[in-house]
């Protein structure tokens, strides 16, 4: 057990990677002699050599169609996107061929590509470096999309993304990087890649978040205590597939749930688990999902930024909202 | 005749990279001419000293096949059996030419078009037809004859072969991976990615272009200004422009490219400059870009009867050969045929086959949903 930053953890989580499987190769921009712009390859290069951890010629597309070469004949490439907002071109290589080449092929070639991206906004950050783009990952048939909230997922998942033989999509909240936690190296203490987590208990609301804003929800259940409401947070980390069973237990306790998420609104993860939960908890839900999330428009200049992000008190009110209570900021009621 | 060789004498064999002079009209590597005379080239002729009549008449074989079941995947959609074709006529010694210059060993990652490489590669005669007949989205398991499902995104597979190729680098291994694309797939950006990645990682990869002329009804001239094969040497990649309607030329150049990648000099580009006879697929209709006079000069040069008349001339293609060589290609025919007919129709519970590896709970509650529906009409004519 050692206290390290997100980026340390998912460091130590590709050395790993590199020591116990020798198909793993990692393919970056600048992700070698730089160690990344983030630096989670930091001195990778120089222990495991330019043939495993390779810096990538300016091109996207380029570095997941080669990983698809290379997973071909039998690697586990991990491919570093540098920014959330540069994987727009991979997209066509993601969607028409990682995502489905395993299917095409009748099961006879697995695609166990990784795709790390940072992503995410608050850094105060330029256009395109600030992107959730998880819906339209979530949206592939043949993809697996995780995201990690603290140092120890990061840590645990990023090894379980690798070792697992499906193409996975990794979203590391970049605005979290940088925060330290307590990481255990030996993959016991995280449940299977495809598990949501309950981080708080709770009795009166569930609140669902993932990646950066699971600490915000940690935060928003401290705060509501204050004002006497008992709410359960639920860390996602699997976005597809979703583990609507851990959410469905606690919507089946608490009877109201919020889900938030910094991606637009519009077609995002927030809809398909309101429709997902509602379709299994009718019975018992007692106010409409509320939905707490990026608004619908391209995401804003850094100034504004913080008004355009789910903050504590956007969630405190969606909290508010669905407990029916008449002070909710947008004096909107459930009933 | 390699263009802008970037290695001078270290690419090719050292007679190979010194200026040859004109081997044939249009500055084409070029052994036997469309009148099926026999031209010696002191430089590819090195490449192709082991090929005897036999051999020769073994490729002439090939393409009479591959022409052959091409012939009949078009009757097949015309009658309604598959539901759409890519001629290849017209690309049989492109196809076959280069693909029999490769080992077993290698890995190949093709268009949809490239049928005749499957056939070369392995590819049994009802694999040819699964796709275009709906009954699975690939006619093989690639790992067993050494070819990826062929693609339909076109140029993708350009990035996969050039990833596979430094695959076979870090295994240590001299097998080489070929990517098969045409003259359209040049203008995507996959292709000019794979072309920067190939040449600074020194991939072991070759870049087959059939320029046939034609992406759908757009004249190459609309993807290139100048030869395709210019544009390779700009990437640091040495290139060949072939004859593509000359087996023994796409033969030689082939193995050059292969002689390269093999000894750890990287990647190659060769055009084999070809026609698409036929129509782009069989829902295409060329009768309304095409002008006839010029499809007539290039069906002049196509590859078939100029081998015959040179393995003629020789006296190495007796009437009795020809007759058996028929036969074979109306039996691969008349397999493929059969093969077609009977492809049964997939279980459609299988349709949740083979999307992820590892369980996925959401989509197993689809099946069991969709499984209990279809239940449902069971028995339900009772």
């Amino acid at each position: 057990m050692a206290t390290m930053t997100m980026v340390a953890a998912l460091s130590s989580g590709l050395r790993h990677a590199l020591d116990d499987d020798p198909t793993v190769v990692l393919i970056g921009e600048d992700i070698g002699r730089l160690g990344g712009v983030f630096r989670v390859t930091d001195g990778l290069q120089r222990d495991f050599g330019a043939d495993r951890v390779m810096d990538a010629p300016l091109a996207e597309a380029g570095m997941v169609g080669v990983a698809v070469g290379l997973a071909y004949r039998g690697f586990r490439p991990v491919v570093e996107i540098q920014f959330d907002g540069f994987v727009y071109p991979a997209i066509d290589q993601l969607v028409t061929q990682v995502a489905r080449i395993h299917y095409r092929t009748a099961g006879a070639v697995r695609m166990p590509i990784t795709v790390r991206i940072p992503y995410g906004g608050g850094i105060g950050a330029v256009e395109h470096h600030s992107e959730s783009p998880e819906a339209y990952f979530a949206h592939t048939p043949g993809l697996r999309v995780v995201t990690c909230a603290h140092p120890q997922d990061a840590h645990t998942m990023i090894r379980q993304a690798i070792a697992c033989d499906d193409p996975v999509v990794f979203l590391e909240p970049k605005r979290r990087y940088w925060v330290k936690g307590e990481v255990d190296d030996g993959l016991a203490l995280d449940p299977p890649l495809d598990r949501a987590r309950v981080v708080v208990e709770g009795a009166d609301v569930t609140l669902a978040a993932y990646g950066p804003l699971v600490v915000t929800a940690r935060d928003a259940a401290i705060a509501a205590l204050d004002d006497g409401l008992s709410v359960e947070v639920v860390d996602l980390r699997s976005l597809s597939p979703l583990d609507l069973d851990t959410l469905e237990a606690s919507v089946r306790k608490t009877g109201r749930l919020v889900i938030t998420h910094e991606a637009q609104r519009n077609g995002g993860l927030g809809a398909e688990i309101a429709a997902s939960i509602t379709d299994r908890c009718f019975d018992v839900l007692k106010a409409a999902p509320a939905r707490v999330t990026g608004f619908d428009t391209p995401y804003p200049a850094s100034k504004v930024e913080d008004h355009f992000l789910p903050d504590l008190d956007r969630l405190l009110d969606a909290v508010d909202r669905v407990m029916g209570r008449a002070h909710s900021l947008t004096g909107w009621r459930a009933s | 005749m390699l263009r802008s060789d970037v290695s001078p004498g270290r690419a090719l064999p050292a007679s190979a990279s010194q200026e040859t002079g004109a081997v044939s009209a249009d500055d084409l590597v070029q052994l036997v001419t469309p009148d099926g005379v026999r031209h010696e080239d002191p430089v590819y002729d090195l490449m192709v000293t082991d090929v005897d009549d036999e051999q020769l008449t073994d490729l002439y074989e090939d393409l009479v096949v591959v022409r052959r079941f091409d012939t009949e995947a078009v009757a097949l959609q015309r009658q309604g059996q598959i539901g759409l074709w890519p001629p290849l006529l017209g690309q049989e010694a492109a196809q076959v030419g280069s693909a029999r210059a490769l080992r077993s060993d290698d890995f190949v990652f093709t268009s949809y078009r490239e049928n005749g490489v499957a056939y070369c590669r392995g590819a049994l005669p009802t694999d040819l037809v699964r796709v275009w007949r709906g009954t699975a989205l690939t006619g093989w398991d690639p790992r067993s004859i050494g070819m990826a499902t062929p693609q339909v995104m076109v140029g993708a597979q350009t990035l996969h072969a050039t990833g596979y190729a430094l695959g076979c680098a870090k295994d240590g291994v001299d097998s080489v991976a070929v990517a098969y694309f045409g003259d359209g797939a040049t203008s995507k950006g996959d292709v000019h990615e794979a072309m920067v990645f190939a040449a600074s990682l020194a991939a072991p990869v070759i870049f087959f272009c059939q320029n046939n002329q034609w992406a759908i009804s757009e004249p190459v001239g609309l993807q290139a200004q100048r030869p395709i094969a210019d544009r390779a040497p700009g990437m640091g990649i040495p290139s060949i422009r072939v004859d593509g309607n000359d087996v023994l030329a796409v033969l030689a150049a082939t193995r050059i490219a292969l002689d390269r990648a093999r000894r750890g000099d990287g990647p190659t580009f060769i055009e084999a400059v070809t026609y698409r006879i036929g129509p782009h697929t069989t829902s295409d209709d060329p009768t309304r870009y095409v002008d006839a006079a010029d499809e007539a000069s290039w069906v002049a040069k196509e590859p078939i009867a100029r081998l015959e008349r040179l393995l003629r001339a020789r006296g190495a293609l007796s009437d009795e050969r020809a007759s058996r060589i028929a036969q074979k290609a109306d039996a691969f025919a008349a397999a493929m045929r059969e093969g077609c007919y009977a492809l049964p129709d997939p279980d459609p519970l299988s349709i949740f086959d083979d999307v992820f590896v590892d369980r996925h709970p959401a989509l197993e509650r689809q099946r069991s949903q969709h499984a209990a529906y279809l239940a449902m009409f069971e028995g339900g004519e009772d």
